[in-house]
């Protein structure tokens, strides 16, 4: 059963409550309108050419044929983009270089990878602009494809784009085309005295494949473009401003010609944040003169879209005989895909995060590859990297002889540990889930059985804040409407919900929360970065002051007393001579006293401390087939307040089970001409309900200091340590480190046939 | 483009004619032609679940069916599956049990998970499992749809 570690003490009515979230009834009954769910009168249906190649310069384009079949409406190719100069812009989660991202939407000179969008039909139905799409003509010159973010990076690789630089951590850019984007450099202490002074170290190279957000809902966008140049879109993104800004940018146009109203969205992880589709489906209205609707199928998903990025890391660790990291070191390398941006940075700041390295170094790579352009994943660039440092933690630990849980407590990091890359910790609750773990049942319980193993490890992730906005007008009847621009992929409506019900004493049922599009509510960052509870929570607590001091205004003016005599108060405005009126009662005379109250709460300044989870992990391996069956799991995780503990549980477990899946089984399996062989979800095969049991969760509350309630994030950490988890679980098992992942049973058994081969015989 | 056929099938109780297309599938009928947008498109080819409907009784993708093949049959979608007063008991247990993050692959659980208890009132948590293997979940971790299933069945057998 998934657990609260200890009883709350009930400081507050409504947070850490379970009310059934309010958009809840539209989601169960199939009422939710999602991105393809979109349908408007006179509404054609669009669909994209897509390039059979890897790497390939487009050499012409011929679209008569396309546009002389009867129902066609209208073709665009790169010839209806505007040239967007190579602007980096910063949106919201990280900057972007246009020219790329408009590259990527619509190719121009060069196909970077299969699946690359090229051109895009609108017609009177999907078939028929299926059709037509393949009508298209395409002459390529077939050039060699790299797929190796090693291979990629050696002198004598084919180059993705000669615009492409790389860039010198602190200043300095490379002189030619390259596919390596950037370095990243972190150095802390005296490295060689600190492995100097180790009684133990361990170096280790690791591989992982990539791998996709897998979100159930393909992309999809509806367009409109008005003759008066105001364009409206509906699209499924995690941000409608940064949707309505990356539209704006790439077609040209103000921001305030575009309106993005957002669907409910069926997942995103982080990979609904690019746009793909909104751009083309602008100019394909634009062209035809009606709106159009332009959705993805799984194979254009997981060919064009996503992935998270393929990596080879190198770890090399040292601990003196009382188990205290002495130094670190790390390389890593990043695929990129088509365009740089791999989340290698967050990457090199996570791997030894959770950990006091008193001496360390951290060398990056950004690098491009013939794939889709990577896109953030649940705590992007962290998984990666835990893979590799905790699965050479556990090494350390078997050679100390000591447990990996107390090795973990031993280091780790703490308020006031300043990391490799420089940020000081404020206060943090990673030695909280390593003890929450250690008093664990599943910790305490023993593991009996043939080819059986237990492996516990760690994960940081940081935690993003960034930009809300909420209004919230108190109605006649005693309940307030709540207004935000945060996108709910998970229950965020009730979450934000809750702490503007928490604030003003009133109940969360009383709230009616709703997605207002980018023309309705105020600038809002995207729903990412485990920010909104968090961030867009922060704005619904200003909002709900901004009430409170209203409504004390309204009682002092109904009792004709001075206003400081008027205070809130659980609920309740209280005056002088013992008058009251419940909020109900107060809000019920608003209309007859005055103007009505709205409440306006922004959010920006608030940067997040940061989550950590430790997660321990039974497996089961089957020594003939290699095959690993996870039998029990368990995540601690710190969720500083855990507003609603059945959706934080719900984040824990869903993040869990996706780091099962990129540890077994998920990986982009390409021929050595880049296509890609497992494009759809029978063979790239994400977790079923029959592949994992039931996931335990242990929630951890260290509060935030930056966030009124202790909210932290928790969307993004749990997805962290379970690859590592699990290799370290393998190796108790059947005694083989395995270091690339997935660890599918091709390879598992590798490496049992290996180390059979090697021991000596008997 | 072949010529439209005539179809007349119950859907949700309600005898139902429409025209369609011999290459549209049912789901791209139910969406795009009937405006049941409730079940939902995943993949289109038979591997989330999301367009599980009933036909005739039986759990199927809808992604999988010809349109033209339903002359005739009974089918049940979502939006059959909630009284005029009332949540089905499951809908209702989905709701408690948080048994849904993004919602997408709900409906199609909910409709197979209905199947499920019809079939068996009582099943295993193994049972659960294997009889919902053929929907996605990329949310939830399956934990708390589970755990819902159970709790429904639970709460049935009391009475
Ligand atoms: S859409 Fe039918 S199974 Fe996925
Ligand atoms: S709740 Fe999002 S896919 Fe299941």
């Amino acid at each position: 059963m998934a657990t609260v570690e200890k009883q709350r003490q009930r400081k507050y009515r409504v947070l850490g409550t379970r009310p059934v979230r309010h958009d809840g009834v539209d989601k169960v009954t199939g009422r939710a309108r999602y991105g393809a769910d979109t349908h408007l009168p006179g509404m054609l249906y669009a669909a994209m050419l897509r390039s059979p190649h890897a790497h390939a310069r487009i050499v012409s384009i011929d679209t008569s044929a396309a546009e002389a079949m009867p129902g066609v409406h209208a073709v665009v190719t790169r010839e209806d983009f505007p040239d967007v100069s190579n602007r980096i812009v910063e949106l919201g989660e990280g900057a972007v270089n246009l020219g790329h991202l408009s590259q990527n939407v619509m190719a121009r000179n060069k196909v970077l990878y299969k699946g690359h969008a090229v051109a895009a039909v609108a017609a009177d139905s999907i078939h028929i602009a299926r059709e037509a799409a393949q009508r298209i003509r395409v002459e390529y010159e077939i050039l060699p494809p790299v797929l190796d973010v090693l291979e990629a990076m050696s002198d004598d690789a084919p180059v993705l784009n000669e615009d492409v630089r790389t860039e010198e951590f602190g200043g300095g850019t490379g002189d030619r085309p390259t596919n390596v984007a950037k370095h990243f450099h972190y150095e802390k202490g005296d490295v060689e005295a600190g492995f100097a002074r180790a009684a133990v170290i361990v170096e280790r190279e690791f591989r992982t494949a990539t791998v996709h957000q897998g979100y159930i809902e393909p992309h999809a966008a509806t367009a409109l473009w008005n003759p008066d140049g105001h364009v409206t879109i509906w699209t499924c993104t995690q941000g409608s401003f940064t949707a309505r800004q990356q539209t704006a940018e790439l077609l040209g146009l103000p921001v305030s010609r575009v309106r993005v109203i957002p669907t409910e969205i069926g997942g995103g992880f982080g990979g609904k944040i690019s746009v793909y589709l909104e751009p083309v489906a602008a100019l394909l209205a634009k062209k035809s003169g009606r709106p159009v609707k332009l959705v993805m199928d799984r194979s254009e998903v997981l060919e064009g879209t996503g992935p998270t990025p393929g990596s080879y890391i190198r770890v090399k660790m040292g601990a003196d005989r009382d188990g205290r990291i002495t130094a670190a070191e790390a390389y890593l390398a990043y695929e990129a895909g088509a365009f740089p941006g791999s989340p290698i940075n967050p990457g090199c700041m996570c791997i030894f995060a959770c950990y006091d390295v008193p001496n360390g170094r951290i060398d990056g790579y950004d690098v491009c590859v013939n794939k889709p352009r990577t896109n953030a994943y649940r705590a992007p660039g962290a998984t990666n990297a835990a893979f590799a440092a905790e699965t050479v933690i556990d090494e350390i630990c078997e050679q100390l002889g000591m447990d990996p849980l107390e090795f973990r407590l031993k280091n780790a990091a703490v308020e006031g540990t300043r990391r490799i890359d420089g940020v000081t910790y404020s206060r943090i609750g990673m030695k909280e889930t390593v003890e929450a773990i250690l008093n664990s049942e599943h910790y305490r319980s023993e593991l009996k059985g043939p080819n059986r193993g237990r492996g516990v490890a760690s994960g940081f992730w940081f935690n993003v804040g960034l930009k809300s906005t909420v209004v919230a007008t108190v109605n006649p009847d005693g309940t307030v409407s709540l207004v935000e621009g945060s996108t709910d992929i998970g229950g965020t409506r009730t979450s934000v919900a809750m702490q503007l019900a928490e604030t003003l004493g009133i109940a969360a049922e009383d709230v009616q929360p709703l997605v207002a599009d980018t023309d309705s509510v105020g600038y809002t960052d995207v729903t990412g970065g485990s920010r909104v509870t968090f961030s867009t929570g922060i704005a619904a607590i200003e909002a709900a002051k901004d009430i409170q001091r209203q409504m004390c205004e309204r009682a002092a003016l109904i009792w004709d007393c001075p206003v400081d005599q008027v205070r809130y108060e659980d609920g309740r405005v209280v005056g002088p001579d013992g008058q009251a009126f419940t909020f109900k009662e107060l809000a019920a005379l608003v209309p007859s006293t005055g103007e009505p109250i709205v409440g306006r709460g922004t959010s920006g300044k608030a940067n997040q401390g940061g989550a950590f989870a430790t997660e321990v992990v039974d497996v089961e391996v089957d020594p003939d087939t290699g095959k690993v069956q996870i039998l029990r799991f368990t995540v601690a995780q710190d969720a500083g307040c855990a507003v609603h503990p059945s959706y934080v549980e719900g984040q824990m477990q869903g993040g869990v089970v996706q780091g099962i899946g990129w540890a077994l089984n998920e990986e982009y399996i390409y021929d050595d001409q880049g296509r890609m062989l497992n494009n759809t979800f029978l063979d790239y095969r994400i977790p079923t309900c029959y592949d994992v049991p039931m996931i335990d969760t242990i929630i951890v509350e260290v509060p935030d200091p930056n966030h009124p309630y202790g909210v932290r994030g928790v969307g993004e950490v749990p997805i962290v340590p379970p690859p590592a988890a699990i290799a370290n679980a393998i190796y108790r098992a059947v005694g083989v480190r395995m270091d690339r992942l997935p660890m599918s049973p091709p390879r598992v058994l590798e490496k049992i046939l290996q180390s059979r081969a090697a021991a000596p015989a008997q | 483009m072949a010529k439209k056929r005539v179809v007349s099938a119950v859907i949700n109780g309600e005898p139902t004619d429409f025209l369609c297309e011999p290459r549209q599938t049912l789901l791209e009928v139910l969406r795009d032609v009937l405006d049941f947008t409730g079940t939902k498109e995943g993949c289109s080819n038979g591997n989330c679940g999301a367009c599980t409907v009933r036909l005739n009784g039986r759990i199927v993708d809808s992604c999988l069916v010809l349109a033209v093949e339903c002359d005739g049959a009974e089918i049940e979608t979502i939006e059959g599956m909630a009284g005029p007063d009332a949540l089905h008991p499951l809908q209702q247990a989905f709701l408690e049990g948080a048994a849904l993050q993004c919602g997408i692959c709900t409906p199609g659980f909910l409709v197979a998970a209905k199947a499920l208890l019809e079939e068996n009132p009582n099943p295993t948590e193994q049972q659960i499992r294997f009889f919902l293997a053929g929907n996605l979940c990329r949310c939830t971790g399956y934990d708390k749809i589970v755990r819902a299933v159970q709790a429904c069945a639970a709460a049935a057998s009391e009475h």
